[in-house]
């Protein structure tokens, strides 16, 4: 099987600001990949050098063994791009908005309806509607449809579901699932680490750096430690006082509870009597299984 | 071509669904014209004038009649003495007064001289200075008439002033060529370095460069539909002071147009290169206005004649299209002259528009940064 990407090696500054630092990874044909990593991690960089809108300082990127930098025209008809921002024209209507961007690729709304009806079916019904009017999960989908319409071999998307509602999250993930079929690749980008389980692979990226490459289940099961959900009402207390438990490793809020990780990898009577001193007498116990959200922040947080 | 006719269309419908836009685009020209035309003129008309006449004979009557009708001129009152001229003057309608001296006519007529005295409101020096000259003029005239109809024959020498080009020295007809040029390199220069920069603010650039569209395809699908509007625009301005202020076009109209366009083209490059070095519409809004208007206005010959300048701004000025613009409309547009005598100005601007061009596409960017 053909590699949809290659790069390796790939660093950019910006003045002084190191945005990539040697990154190398391969995405393979009709795969969705998926990288996970905090604002500032460099995500949309990397996705900026791979749509040829950036050059990078060091590395190669090869897209469908076409280099970004000397095949940019070629590599410019195959990929369908969504920004962070939705770019989309605000002052045209949905309808003006996807005929533009049929035209500039050279086909028609027509021509390639089937690939994008899933998608375009929820908003049709305002076609008319300016875009500037449209909530931000309908902006999406438009943008969504905008930048398949030209049926790209390789589709990017740098962080589609932010500032987007949950719903509409779990719906999108839902359509980029059904587009599989369609034989087109997907890298995608979130800040998101919930979001991971819905790729095929996904890499963790943090300052720059990718810190690990793999299938979700994969990375998931990486994780090396027990793991204790701790339950109080007082929660933000509970945070605060495992974190000043000597035995504590780890202790993340997630969800309703505490995620807590100890050195000693069991609990005992002394992390009871302590946080009783601090005040906390309610506290449920049990061990849970790691998702992968504890895998990231284990690796994120391993000293160098 | 489709993806191009797409662009257009596309840069239409932003032009038309944006009210801001079409006011520049269109509201501009109209108010200016009207503005300079009629509120910035230099033209006196109606003038109160109050008459002191100590002499009341035929001729100072004939001589009142002449003034007050010439059009310049509006009698406010007639004033018996002295001590009214102030008061006169403090009611604030009287612009001037013009005294006639005792025996005014018996004078002239045995002596052949009288005078007449024109005291003027010089609180308004730019008013009292023009009615000095019109009212000059109008001496001159009378003058003029009564030594050819003299008995002995005897015709007075009388200095005689006579303007070409704009012989009721209207000052409209200054201005219409100084606003077309104004306006054009405004709308042109101003508006597509925003609509340039506006794809770069929103975003939206950066998909239009992920897209097979050439940089040549971009700034052609941004540049023509200013180019078309822009072109609407010289005809509303001609047809505007053709309507409003009666003022003809003495040369070719097509070789108006032609230059026109090449002068539009020339402020579309312009523009392009603008937007090619702002990274946003504040900027390149600033650069327009700041780079563009003031210079238009001030060191182009609009308002101000070069040969006065110092002679620093006198080769700023050569550096600035406009100037080379003003010089040939004036010359199509009031002197009726024909493409012999504007060749040189015409390739200066061909030659800055080219210029430009060639930087805009070397400096278009194919990526971000």
């Amino acid at each position: 099987m053909q590699n949809a990407i290659e790069a390796s090696g790939v660093s950019k500054k910006f003045g002084s600001t190191t945005a990539l630092d040697d990154i190398s990874f391969t995405v393979g044909e009709s795969e969705v990949f998926g990288f996970i990593g905090p604002d500032g991690a460099g995500k949309t960089t990397l996705f900026r050098i791979i749509t040829t809108l950036l050059i990078p300082d060091e590395g190669v990127v090869n897209v469908f063994g076409t280099n970004t930098v000397t095949g940019y025209r070629e590599l410019r008809k195959n990929i369908g791009y969504m920004p962070g921002r939705f770019s989309l024209y605000q002052d045209l209507s949905v309808e003006e908005n996807l005929n533009f961007y049929a035209t500039v690729f050279g086909t028609t709304v027509k021509e390639n309806y089937d690939l994008i009806s899933d998608i375009y079916t929820h908003i049709e019904p305002f076609k008319k509607r300016l875009a500037g009017q449209l909530s931000g999960g309908m902006k999406q989908k438009l943008a969504l449809s905008c930048a398949l319409i030209h049926k790209p071999k390789l589709l990017v998307l740098d962080e589609p579901t932010t500032g987007v509602d949950a719903v509409s999250r779990s719906e999108f993930w839902d359509m980029l699932s059904k587009l599989r079929r369609h034989n087109i690749t997907i890298i995608v980008s979130t800040p998101y680490m919930d979001e991971a389980t819905r790729c095929d692979r996904v890499a963790l990226i943090q300052a720059g750096k990718i810190l690990v490459v793999d299938k979700p289940e994969i990375i998931q099961s990486g994780f090396s430690r027990k793991l204790f959900a701790v339950k109080s009402v007082m929660k933000h207390q509970l945070i605060g006082a495992l974190r000043k438990y000597p035995e504590t490793i780890t202790a993340w809020p997630f969800g309703d509870s505490v995620h807590l990780t100890l050195r000693d990898n069991k609990i005992d009577q002394s992390l009871y009597s302590f946080l009783e001193r601090e005040g906390i007498s309610d506290t449920v116990i049990i061990e849970t299984p790691a998702g992968i959200e504890d895998r990231f922040l284990e690796l994120m947080n391993k000293p160098e | 071509m489709k993806r191009f006719l797409g662009f257009v269309k596309k840069e239409f419908l932003h032009i038309f669904r944006d009210i801001r836009t079409l006011i520049i685009i269109f509201g501009i020209p109209v108010a200016q014209i009207l503005i300079f035309g009629f509120a910035v003129s230099n033209d006196i008309k109606d003038a109160g004038v109050a008459v002191l006449d100590l002499s009341k004979d035929e001729i100072t009557r004939k001589l009142t009649d002449k003034i007050t009708s010439s059009g310049f001129f509006k009698k406010t009152e007639d004033l018996v003495n002295y001590s009214d001229i102030d008061l006169a003057f403090k009611k604030g309608k009287t612009k001037a007064v013009f005294i006639f001296e005792k025996d005014f006519g018996s004078r002239l007529l045995k002596e052949g001289k009288a005078t007449m005295n024109v005291i003027t409101d010089a609180s308004e020096p730019n008013v009292a200075t023009l009615v000095t000259n019109y009212s000059m003029a109008i001496a001159g005239d009378f003058n003029r008439e009564l030594s050819r109809n003299s008995l002995n024959g005897i015709a007075l020498v009388q200095p005689e002033v006579k303007m070409f080009y704009n012989p009721a020295l209207k000052s409209h007809f200054m201005f219409v060529p100084g606003v077309i040029t104004l306006i054009l390199i405004l709308i042109c220069a101003l508006m597509t370095s925003v609509t340039i920069t506006r794809e770069k603010e929103f975003g939206t650039m950066e998909v239009l460069l992920v897209s097979p569209l050439k940089p040549i395809q971009i700034i052609l699908g941004k540049v023509t539909p200013y180019f078309l509007l822009s072109i609407i625009n010289v005809v509303l301005i001609l047809v505007m002071s053709w309507l409003v202020f009666g003022l003809p076009v003495k040369g070719s109209i097509v070789l108006l147009m032609l230059e026109s366009m090449l002068y539009i083209l020339m402020s579309l490059s312009l523009g392009i290169l603008i937007s090619t070095v702002s990274k946003t519409m504040q900027q390149a809004i600033f650069i327009s206005l700041i780079g563009l208007m003031l210079p238009t206005i001030l060191l182009s010959g609009f308002i101000y004649p070069i040969e006065n300048m110092p002679v620093i701004y006198q080769y700023v000025s050569s550096i600035i299209p406009p100037k080379y613009f003003i010089t040939i409309i004036k010359n199509i547009m009031i002197k009726g002259t024909g493409i012999l005598f504007v060749w040189k100005e015409t390739l200066v601007i061909l030659g800055m528009t080219i210029l430009f061009i060639f930087i805009s596409v070397k400096k278009f960017k194919i990526r971000l940064q």
